[in-house]
Order: C-alpha cells, then sequence, then structure tokens
C-alpha cells in the first residue's frame, strides 16, 4: 500500500466517522408527514397543522361490538372510568347521564349568557309579553303539568333557545344509558388524548392504556374496536419500519447469495458491498444535512440503493479484471451521471417524500461510484481468487444472439412494441393517473372503512367542508366566529347548507356575554315590566319571583371562560373547535350538509365579515378532501413536469458525452420502450399510476442507462475481448435490481409496492431492449 | 365534536303525555277482548286483581285509537284555570300523537322512540333513547301496551278500585326523582276506554281532562 493509498484510506475512514456520527444523531420520523406538504398556501399550511397537530388529531373513536346492549354498556362504562383516572385522557366521553346532567346544569345556569335571543328589545315590555306569552301557550298547551316549574324560572325559554341552538348538530343515540349506534349494536365512546397528534410515541402509550384498561375488564364475548389519526399514525410507523427492515435484510441476503455463486469468494462480496454500505450511509447522512430529519419511508427507499449502487462494485470487480478496462469508468461515470440527472428532477419537490428521496439518491450515488472508483481498488489483493466470469459471459452472449432478431426486423418490433404500448395508454388515458391521495396512505383499506363507520356512528364531524379562522387570541377568534356564524344562520335559512358548528355556540365571546348581560333590565326596572305584562297574561303577582331572582343573578354572575366549561361534554366541543398553536389562535366551523362552497365564500366576502378582518382574524372556507386532492394532483403535475426536465437532461447529457444523435436514439429507444412497456402493462392491469411509479419510471430510465452505454461501449470496440465480462456483469448486476426490487413488489406499504412492481420489471426489459437495439455486430463477436 | 344536550324539565310533560296516550280509548275492541280467559271466569270483576289484569288485557288488544280530549289546568301561579283542547291518536305499537288546537295549535308525535315537538315555526326531534332518566318510564308504558302489568308496577305502585264497566286507576310513582314533582294519576274508564284522567303535582297544581272516543 502506497502513500497515496493511505492518505485515500484515511480520507475514507474520517468522512465514514463523519457519517456514521451524524447518522447516529439524526432525527427520524416515521408518521404521515412524509406525504404531507410542506407548502406555502395558507389554507394548505393550516390543514397539515389541523391534521397534524389539530384537535380532531388527538380523538380515539371506540366502538364495542358482540353480547348484549347491558353488557356492552357495562363494559363502556367500566372502560370509561378507569380511562378517566388516566392523565393521558384529556376527556372521556360515552353518554352517561352523568355527564348529561352536568351539561343540563350549564345550560340552565348560563342561559342568559349563551341564548342568541337575549336582546335589549326582548326584554323591553312588548318583547316581555311576546316571549312570555308564547312560553305560556305552549306549556298550557301541552298535555301535563311539570312544564310550570321551568315556566316560571325561564318564562321567556332561554333555555329551549340554547338547546335549540346547539343541538342543530346530531348526537349519538343511546342504548341502556351510553352511547350506541344507531342500529344499536355497537356501544360508542369518545377519547380526547393529552399528547398532541404528531406525538406518535405519546398516542402509541395512549392506545396501549386503552387496550390494558380493556383487558383488565376480562370481557368475554365483547371486542374492541378502535381507530384515531394517532392509530393511523402508529400503525403506519410500525409497518413501514417493520417492512423497511425485513424487505433490506431480505434483498440484501438474496443478493449476498446471488454474488457468492457468481464470484465464488467471499472478500469479494464483502468488498463489494463495501460501496452499498458507504452510499446508504451518505445517503441518511445528507438527508439529516439537508432537511434536519429523516422520514422512516427514506430508509424504506434505501433498498433502491442496494439496487444500483451494487452495479457499480460488480462491474469493477467483474470487468476491471479483463485486460482492456479503459472504457469502464468513462461509462460508470456517464451512467452514473445520468441517473444523478433524473434523481436531481425530485430535489425540488414540495413532497417531502420525494425530495428526500432525490437527496438520499445522489448522495448515496456519488458516495458509491467514489468508494468504488477510489477506495475499493486499494482494498483489493492483488491476486484475489475469485470465479472467472468469462464463460458465463460467452454462454450470455450467444443465448442473446439467438434470443434478438436481425437489426431490421428488431427495429420493426420495437416500433410495433411501442405503438401498441402507446395506444393502450391512449385507451387508458382517464383513468391512468390516481389522483386520490388515499393511493399513498398506508393505512390498510379495512382500517379506513372502520373509521368511517366509527365516526358516522358517533356523528364524528366527518371532515369535509369548514371555515378556518385564526387570530391572535382566543377572544378575537370568538368574535369572529360570532360574526361568520350570523352570516351562517342566513345562509342556512337560504339552503346554501344545512347548518353549522361552532366554539361560540359554547363559549360566546367576552363582548357578546356583556352585550347579554347588559340587555337584562335591573331589578326594579324588570318587576315593573315583568308585573304589567304578567297581569295581561293572566299572571299572579308573585308567579314570576324565581324569575325576577335569576336574572338579577346572572347580572352578577361572572363572565364564562373555557374554565367554566369544565365538567361538561361543552368542554369537549369547544377544544374540539379551538385550540392555540405557537402563540395563534384557530377555530374551525365545520359546515353541514351539501354545502354550496362558492356560495358560502361569496356570501362572507360580501357580507360584514370584513369586521372579522378589522378585528385581526383571518378566515379560510375550505373542503379537506378536495383541498388535499388538489394539493396532491399538483404534486403530481409537478413532478411531471420535473420529469420531463430531467429527462431532458439526461438527453442533454447522452448527445454531449456521445457526440453521435444515433447512438442516443438507440440508448433513449431502449430505455423508452421499457417504461412504456411497463406503464401499459400496469394499466391493462388496472393499477392507476401514483407519484411513485413516476418515480420507478425515474429508476427504470437510471439504472437501465448503465446497460444501454455499456452496450453501446463495447459496439464500438475493436474486438470481442472484454465482452463476455461485460455481459456476465451487466447480467449480474440486474438481477442484483431485479431482486432489491422484486422484494419491494410484495410489501405491503402502497408506495415501495409501487416502486418496486414498476422497476423490477422494468430494469429487465432495459436489459432486453438494450440488447435487441444493440448492434448486431456485437453478437456475432460472441459467436468466435 | 357534538356534545349531547338534555334537559328533563322539558321531559317531564313527554312522560305524562306519554302515559296518557299509552292508556286513550279506543273504539269497538271490547267484544273481542272478552274473549279471554280471566275476564270469562271472573266476570264480576269484584276482585281488584282480576278486574285490572281484565282491563289490562283489553288494552293489549287495542291496534288503533283516535279520541278528542279536553283539559282544565289549575295552576297555582295563574289567577283562573287554563282551557286546553284537542285529539290524541294511538296506533300499536309505538307511535302517539297529541294534537292540541286550542288555545294555539301544536303537537307532539311519539314515533319509534322519536319524539317530534311542534310550535309554530319551531320543530324539534328527540331520541327518547337519550334520556335514560326517562327511558324506564317509557319502556314501562310500552310494556302496558302489550298488557304487560308488571312493567306498569315497576313504574307505579297500582291502587285499582271498581268493576270493568266502572273502573279507577290510581298511580302513584316510585321513582324518587319522579314523586318529587308527581303526587299522582287516576284513571277512570270503563271496559278498555279511559273516560277521564286526573294528574296532581305536589305544589298543587291539578289538571282534569275529559275523554271522548271517536267515531
Amino acid at each position: 500500500m502506497n502513500r497515496a493509498h493511505r492518505a485515500t484510506l484515511a480520507v475514507f475512514l474520517v468522512a465514514v466517522g463523519i457519517a456514521i456520527f451524524i447518522v447516529a444523531r439524526a432525527h427520524y420520523v416515521a408518521d404521515l408527514s412524509a406525504f404531507l406538504p410542506q407548502s406555502p398556501s395558507p389554507s394548505q399550511q393550516l390543514l397539515v397543522q389541523q391534521l397534524q397537530d389539530g384537535p380532531a388529531s388527538r380523538l380515539i373513536l371506540v366502538g364495542i361490538d358482540g353480547a348484549d346492549a347491558e353488557r356492552r354498556a357495562k363494559a363502556s362504562h367500566e372502560l370509561a372510568s378507569i380511562l378517566r383516572r388516566h392523565p393521558q385522557f384529556g376527556l372521556v366521553s360515552n353518554g352517561e347521564s352523568g355527564a348529561g346532567e352536568a351539561d343540563q346544569r350549564f345550560v340552565f345556569d348560563h342561559r342568559y349568557a349563551l341564548s342568541d335571543a337575549v336582546t335589549p328589545e326582548r326584554f323591553s315590555v312588548e318583547g316581555l309579553e311576546s316571549a312570555i306569552g308564547d312560553s305560556l301557550q305552549t306549556m298550557t298547551g301541552t298535555v301535563g303539568l311539570s312544564g310550570a316549574d321551568l315556566f316560571r324560572v325561564d318564562p321567556t325559554g332561554e333555555t329551549l333557545q340554547v338547546v335549540d341552538q346547539i343541538s342543530g348538530g346530531t348526537q349519538p343515540t343511546h342504548a341502556s344509558g351510553v352511547w350506541s349506534s344507531k342500529d344499536g349494536h355497537r356501544a360508542l365512546l369518545l377519547l380526547q388524548t393529552a399528547a398532541s397528534g404528531a406525538d406518535t410515541d405519546g398516542q402509541e402509550q395512549a392506545l396501549r392504556n386503552v387496550q390494558s384498561a380493556w383487558a383488565s375488564l376480562h370481557p368475554v364475548g365483547l371486542s374492541l374496536l378502535i381507530s384515531s389519526p394517532g392509530k393511523f399514525a402508529v400503525d403506519a410507523r410500525a409497518t413501514i419500519k417493520r417492512e423497511a427492515t425485513r424487505l433490506s435484510v431480505l434483498s440484501a441476503a438474496l443478493i449476498v447469495l446471488l454474488l457468492l455463486w457468481a464470484y465464488r469468494s467471499v472478500p469479494a462480496v464483502l468488498l463489494g458491498l463495501l460501496p452499498v454500505a458507504s452510499g446508504a450511509l451518505a445517503g441518511i447522512a445528507s438527508v439529516q444535512l439537508g432537511f434536519g430529519l429523516v422520514h422512516g419511508i427514506t430508509l424504506g427507499f434505501g433498498v433502491t440503493l442496494i439496487g444500483e449502487s451494487v452495479d457499480y462494485s460488480v462491474y469493477l470487480l467483474v470487468q476491471g479484471r479483463s485486460s482492456d478496462n479503459r472504457a469502464l469508468w468513462p461509462t460508470i461515470v456517464l451512467g452514473a451521471l445520468t441517473s444523478i440527472c433524473g434523481f436531481a428532477s425530485l430535489l425540488p419537490s414540495t413532497f417531502p417524500g420525494l425530495a428526500q428521496l432525490g437527496l438520499f439518491s445522489i448522495a448515496g450515488l456519488v458516495a458509491a461510484a467514489l468508494v468504488t472508483r477510489f477506495v475499493l481498488p486499494t482494498l483489493l489483493p492483488s491476486r484475489m481468487r475469485m470465479a472467472d466470469l468469462t464463460q458465463l459471459g460467452l454462454t450470455i452472449g450467444r443465448g442473446l444472439a439467438r434470443a434478438t432478431p436481425r437489426p431490421l426486423l428488431a427495429r420493426a418490433l420495437a416500433v410495433g412494441l411501442g405503438l401498441i404500448c402507446l395506444s393502450v395508454l391512449w385507451g387508458t388515458r382517464e383513468r391512468l393517473w390516481n389522483r386520490d391521495i388515499t393511493a399513498l396512505s398506508p393505512v390498510p383499506e379495512t382500517a379506513r372503512r372502520l373509521d368511517a363507520e366509527l365516526r358516522a356512528d358517533l356523528s364524528a364531524p366527518d371532515i369535509g367542508s369548514l371555515i378556518v379562522v385564526t387570530a391572535a387570541d382566543d377572544q378575537t377568534v370568538l368574535r369572529a366566529s360570532e360574526t361568520i356564524g350570523r352570516q351562517l344562520d342566513t345562509l342556512t335559512a337560504d339552503g346554501a347548507l344545512a347548518g353549522y358548528d361552532s366554539p361560540a355556540h359554547y363559549l360566546p365571546s367576552e363582548r357578546t356575554q356583556q352585550s347579554r348581560v347588559r340587555s337584562l333590565p335591573d331589578g326594579p326596572t324588570l318587576r315593573e315590566r315583568v308585573g304589567q305584562v304578567g297581569s295581561a297574561l293572566g299572571l299572579k303577582a308573585d308567579a314570576l319571583e324565581p324569575f325576577l331572582q335569576q336574572v338579577t343573578a346572572a347580572r352578577e354572575a361572572p363572565l364564562m371562560t373555557a374554565a367554566t366549561l369544565q365538567g361538561t361534554s361543552f368542554a369537549l366541543g369547544l377544544s374540539s373547535l379551538m385550540w392555540q398553536n405557537a402563540g395563534t389562535w384557530h377555530a374551525i366551523l365545520p359546515l353541514r350538509g351539501d354545502v354550496d362552497l362558492a356560495r358560502v365564500r361569496d356570501a362572507l366576502a360580501a357580507g360584514p365579515t370584513g369586521a372579522a378582518a378589522d378585528v385581526g382574524a383571518q378566515w379560510l372556507v375550505m373542503n379537506i378532501k378536495q383541498e388535499t386532492d388538489s394539493l396532491y394532483g399538483s404534486y403530481l403535475n409537478a413532478a411531471l413536469r420535473l420529469s420531463a426536465y430531467g429527462f431532458a437532461a439526461i438527453v442533454i447529457l447522452l448527445l454531449v458525452a456521445l457526440r453521435d444523435p444515433a447512438r442516443v436514439l438507440r440508448v433513449l429507444s431502449a430505455l423508452l420502450l421499457s417504461v412504456l412497456c411497463v406503464v401499459a402493462a400496469l394499466a391493462l392491469a388496472h393499477v392507476q399510476l401514483t407519484i411513485l411509479h413516476l418515480v420507478g419510471m425515474l429508476l427504470i430510465v437510471a439504472v437501465g442507462s448503465n446497460y444501454a452505454l455499456f452496450f453501446d461501449r463495447r459496439a464500438a470496440d475493436e474486438d470481442g475481448a472484454a465482452l463476455p465480462l461485460t455481459l456476465a456483469s451487466l447480467t449480474l448486476a440486474n438481477l442484483c435490481t431485479v431482486m432489491g426490487f422484486g422484494v419491494l413488489a410484495f410489501s405491503s406499504v402502497p408506495v415501495l409496492q409501487a416502486l418496486g412492481m414498476t422497476v423490477a420489471p422494468g430494469t429487465l426489459l432495459a436489459l432486453y431492449f438494450s440488447a435487441l437495439l444493440a448492434p448486431r455486430r456485437l453478437w456475432s463477436l460472441c459467436a468466435h | 365534536m357534538i356534545p349531547s344536550c338534555r334537559h328533563d324539565v322539558l321531559w317531564m310533560p313527554v312522560a305524562l303525555i306519554a302515559t296518557l296516550l299509552c292508556l286513550a280509548p279506543t273504539e269497538g275492541t271490547a267484544a273481542e277482548g272478552t274473549a279471554a280467559g280471566g275476564t270469562a271466569a271472573n266476570p264480576a270483576g269484584n276482585d281488584p286483581s282480576t278486574g285490572l289484569a281484565a282491563v289490562m288485557s283489553r288494552l293489549a288488544q287495542r291496534r288503533h285509537g283516535e279520541a278528542d280530549f279536553t283539559e282544565e289546568k289549575y295552576l297555582a301561579m295563574l289567577k283562573a284555570p287554563v282551557r286546553s283542547s284537542g285529539t290524541l291518536i294511538y296506533d300499536a305499537p309505538d307511535h302517539l300523537e297529541e294534537r292540541t288546537l286550542a288555545p294555539r295549535a301544536q303537537s307532539a308525535v311519539l314515533d319509534h322512540g322519536v319524539l317530534t315537538m311542534q310550535s309554530g315555526k319551531r320543530s324539534r326531534s328527540l331520541a327518547i333513547a337519550d334520556y335514560p332518566q326517562f327511558a324506564p318510564l317509557i319502556d314501562s308504558i310500552r310494556a302496558t301496551l302489550a298488557g304487560d302489568r308488571a312493567a306498569l308496577e315497576r313504574a307505579f305502585e297500582l291502587r285499582f278500585s271498581g268493576e270493568l264497566e266502572h273502573w279507577q286507576l290510581h298511580l302513584e310513582p316510585r321513582d324518587p326523582q319522579l314523586r318529587a314533582t308527581l303526587k299522582q294519576i287516576e284513571l277512570t274508564g270503563a271496559q278498555d276506554a279511559i273516560s277521564e284522567v286526573q294528574i296532581e303535582q305536589r305544589n298543587g297544581d291539578h289538571s282534569l281532562m275529559h275523554i271522548t272516543p271517536r267515531e
């Protein structure tokens, strides 16, 4: 080992040390945020925040199935009482009457602050006469007597007014005293975790507590159903972790076995894996440096790197030993540059998963190529005993010579196949791309169905259309919600929506509370007015004495705050509709029914909602599903555009390097044909393409370009001396890639599966088409 | 999330409506009812429990009933009693309607466990099952419709007097919460037709309802 070698090794070791240091301290995230945008649009930011960290992300929906209603109710009660003792759960609701009584008490006690109907006019002589007369008629018109007690304390009917205001929302039904599904076959609970939805560990802990509380009840014949955004994240993390480990180990094992069979040398295999390991290390370190965090899914993509980076050492170990290896490095470098052009097109993507994959691949490939070029040769023993693959190469060559027809026929075949594929794609163009973001979600279909079912049972708002209000403090948010609410009342009356929910229904702003309390006349004034109205309506003088006392008390009562709601189910209502995040307050007003979004937007823009903006609040009307789909659609369009740029860069690169349009055309046709065949086959198999299939196509071009370039290079040789080893190394490299990606095709994570089923067949085809379109002369060289 | 919201006070009249409606009279079923064994064996009805069994069994056989009612309420807070009138409709097994026509039109309909109350433009619907405190009472009423006297006795202490052709049934609630406001209900009837309902509250308020079957 000379001094230059020692210096190279020292640099390598230092680099490895730094990379290990970074990788060991890297921040790994394994939630679904890899699929969410880091987008500048404010509505999308709110959307992501709501999905990751909003109150809805902290809800856990629980169902109890089996046995009979009594036993389900008992289990529901016992589970709820265990969970209520856990500090991890902010709220545990199962519809038990205890909570209901607290709600009734709360509505009754705060009716004057909560009722929309409380205005100075309502408490004028005319207003009182109309309101009290109305209540009196309702009471006397109802068979029975008991309404009289309520009439004496609340003759203007504010309690019922508040009930009407709030119960606009549908509520779960009851069976045996607890919440139940509408068909009555399932008991339901709703939990809110203290941990934020983005805290996957906290969510996992909370879910484990629910499970162990359930197990401690020893339920016989009952089954527990759980669904929550947190559970999705926890399950997705476990799946991604399991799959990434399992698949990487499996494909690495397969590749090692293949190389052992081919090389018949353990040192050669170990040395051959050095660039792969270095590449993976460099990839993770760069992602951590570039993004500040590493998505679990990016590690899953690490397999893709094994597929390509192992090729370099295969080329070196197999071909590098032949007498003529002058062409080796320029070809490998050109192949690597082609791949980098492809991956670089992912870098500007706002889709975090894709951008990370781009950087991971580029850094990994560069590191693998550098290690193969500079480090590996210094480590190779001068006389390594390794199988000679010349004979294998000759056999492959003869096989290819038989399997490839004459040039004219080959070209006709290629053009024909290309046309068939294009016509298939034209025929399926309407359904070719999947623009639904759920196609990427690692949440299985069954889990999504259960979630939808429980949500419907609980009448939990399916995140549909909503208005988001944002301001610097809670009072501003509440005031803006009230202003918007008045507009929505008009729109509801006009039929533009069926109704809405608002945090101000549970906790009116202080200003509104004050103005309502100020509407209440002072004791003597009210006594005089009520006396006048009462005698006109046939009431005895002291009939409404309780009312007078209560109004006086209401005038003195302190304003309600969020703390006042503690212990009632209104606390859950408020905290799921209004929350604070990083110094900013948000409120959501879910809209119900078939909402005419355009009309709501227009009305809010035209109306006095400007007042909401005056006090420093912003509002946005959006439909979550539309928003996420359009977001994903914009990713897809951006990725398609960027891929086109990447492809153009590859064409220019090849034109510059090969300086011959005919050769460039031959290289590119093989690659394009492989991509077309795979995509057409997927379309025929009714697989809708996602953004990950697009990445797969990019990988076909990146990996396949090596094959086409090597064939192109060898065709320029004067003799066929280097050809057998080139063929052997290409076949070996291709098998490694097919194995690595083939394993991915069996993954249960949709994104990994999409990648596997595109790349494995695609690279195999790329090798074949490169051979098919290579000059016929190559095969005659083999025949000798 | 939308919290549940209830108000017990709102529910008191409902429970009573249901009690009355389930006992509301019908036409033309008495003849069929007499075939029942117990009644035939003790036609005199001097034994109160036998008489009650006979009434219960007849009530259980009704499929449909319609009647007009007038009611007078004597409330401590009112200078004079108030009068209301309207129609009661019953369809087995669980459709009950109270349509008040005077002093102004309003209605309460209990159908398949959902109660819809309408007054002027206002309408509110509520599921009975959401009010666990009243579910037992409603259940007992349903059981009464099915002739299940034991269920009625779970909710009230019963005192039966008279005979099948002219009987009185005195009900006192067992539930402490209900007892706090409701003192007693007194039903008067002949065969399966109830002609009079008197309700008395703890605070002295009371009402008297006259029922006339519709032809």
